[in-house]
C-alpha cells in the first residue's frame, strides 16, 4: 500500500472507465468468438456492476454453482490479473461449438479443458486489447489458468484482492447469445499503483 | 425444525442449537467455527485476509482472521457462553488456481489458515479439527449442538470433521 489514494474516488472515475471498456471490450470478444466458432454471435449491452462481497454470490446466480474461471496476470505498464468467469453451460456450448461436438455431460476431459483455455485466451485478450487501445498503455496477458469449481469459491480469488482495497467488487456482465444466452463475468484487479496510471492514460486526474 | 443461518463472505453471524450456521463456496476464504458446547450456541466467520495490521483499509473486522475471531468471541459472551468451554474447527484457505503468485496473494489461503490458528491459540481456544487447503472450494454447515462440521464440495463426497 504505498500510494495513499481513495477506493471511493477510484471507484467513481474507474466505474466509468469500465463501463466504456465493457462496451468495447464484449464488442471485440463477441467477434473474436464469432471469428473462433465460426458462427454469428450476438451480445446484450454489458453491464457494470459493483456488487458486495457478501452479496455477490447470489446476485450472479447462486454461491454454489459450478462455473469456469480463468485467470490471467497481466504484465506491461499496467500490472494485476484478470478473470473471466463463464457459467459451466455456456462453457460446455463453447466448447462443443468450438470443437463441433454436442455438449457433454459430466467433468470436461483434457481436450475440452484446453478448448476451455483457449475460449477463455480470446475473450480476455479481447478485452485486454480494449483497454490498450483506450490507454495507449502495454497490456501483456500471461498464459491462462483455469479452474472449475464453486462460484464464490472462484470468486475468492478477486474479492480477496479487492478486498485489500475495498469491500465491494466490480465486475463487467457480458451475455453473448447464439442460440441460447452465455452469460460471462469480466473482472479487472489492476494492481494499486496501475489504477492511477489507468485512469491517468485516460485523461481522468486522481 | 431447525434453521441454517447464512454467512456470506467477510461476514459472521451466530446461532443456537438446534440450528446450525452455514457458508457458501469457500475458497482461499477460511470459516471458523465457534461453539460453546454447554450453552449450544456457535458461531461462524468466514474471513478473506489474514491480517487486519497488514491493511491500511480495515475498518470491516468480518473480512480478516484476526478482527474476525475476536468479534466472534466477544459476540458469543454476550450470548452467554463462557470462552473457557470455547472449541474451534475451521476449513477452507485453498488455492484455487496454480499461479495466484502476485505479493499480494502468495499462498493466501494457507495464510489465512495460519492467521486463524494463531488467533484461536492466542485466545486459548482449542482447535478440533480443519479441513483446510489444496484447491477445491467447500460448502460448510456448522452445528453448535454437536460440533459437527459437514463439508462439500463439487464432485466429492460429503465428509463431517
Amino acid at each position: 500500500m504505498a500510494e495513499n489514494i481513495s477506493f471511493q474516488k477510484v471507484t467513481t472515475e474507474y466505474y466509468d472507465v469500465l463501463k466504456e471498456l465493457g462496451n468495447i471490450g464484449a464488442g471485440n470478444a463477441t467477434t473474436a468468438l464469432a471469428q473462433m466458432l465460426q458462427a454469428k454471435v450476438d451480445m446484450k449491452v454489458p453491464q457494470v456492476r459493483l456488487l458486495d462481497f457478501k452479496d455477490v454470490g447470489e446476485v450472479m446466480g447462486g454461491e454454489e454453482q459450478i462455473v469456469v474461471g480463468i485467470y490471467l496476470a497481466v504484465e506491461g505498464d499496467i500490472t494485476g490479473s484478470i478473470m473471466f468467469v463463464l457459467e459451466q453451460h455456456a462453457g460446455r456450448e463453447l466448447v462443443s461449438k468450438l470443437m463441433g461436438t454436442p455438449p457433454a455431460e459430466g467433468d470436461f476431459n483434457e481436450m475440452e479443458l484446453s478448448a476451455l483455455k483457449e475460449i477463455g485466451n480470446i475473450i480476455t485478450g479481447a478485452y485486454l486489447n480494449s483497454l490498450a487501445q483506450m490507454t495507449n498503455l502495454k497490456v501483456l496477458p500471461s498464459v491462462p489458468d483455469l479452474s472449475i469449481d464453486m462460484l464464490n469459491a472462484i470468486l475468492s480469488v478477486p474479492a480477496i484482492e479487492f478486498g485489500i482495497i475495498g469491500d465491494q467488487i466490480l465486475l463487467i456482465q457480458t451475455v453473448f447469445t447464439d442460440d441460447m444466452d452465455l452469460n460471462g463475468y469480466f473482472i479487472l484487479m489492476p494492481d494499486l499503483e496501475s489504477y492511477s496510471k489507468m485512469l491517468g492514460a485516460l485523461g481522468i486526474s486522481l | 425444525m431447525a434453521n441454517i443461518v447464512k454467512v456470506g463472505m467477510a461476514d459472521l453471524n451466530v446461532c443456537k442449537s438446534p440450528d446450525g450456521i452455514t457458508t457458501l463456496g469457500l475458497g482461499s476464504c477460511v470459516g471458523i467455527c465457534i461453539r460453546d458446547p454447554v450453552a449450544k450456541i456457535g458461531g461462524l466467520a468466514h474471513a478473506m485476509l489474514p491480517d487486519s495490521t497488514q491493511i491500511e483499509n480495515n475498518s470491516n473486522r468480518f473480512k480478516f482472521a484476526d478482527t474476525g475471531i475476536e468479534d466472534l468471541v466477544n459476540k458469543l459472551i454476550a450470548m452467554g457462553g463462557r470462552k473457557a468451554r470455547f472449541e474451534a474447527k475451521i476449513a477452507g484457505g485453498a488455492q484455487m488456481f496454480a499461479f495466484q503468485n502476485k505479493s499480494d496473494m502468495v499462498r493466501v489461503g494457507e495464510r489465512n489458515v495460519e492467521a486463524s490458528k494463531k488467533k484461536l491459540r492466542e485466545l486459548g481456544i482449542p482447535l478440533k479439527a480443519q479441513d483446510t487447503g489444496l484447491n477445491y472450494g467447500r460448502t460448510i454447515v456448522f452445528y453448535p449442538e454437536t460440533g459437527d462440521l459437514i463439508i462439500r464440495s463439487a464432485g466429492r463426497p460429503e465428509k463431517t470433521i
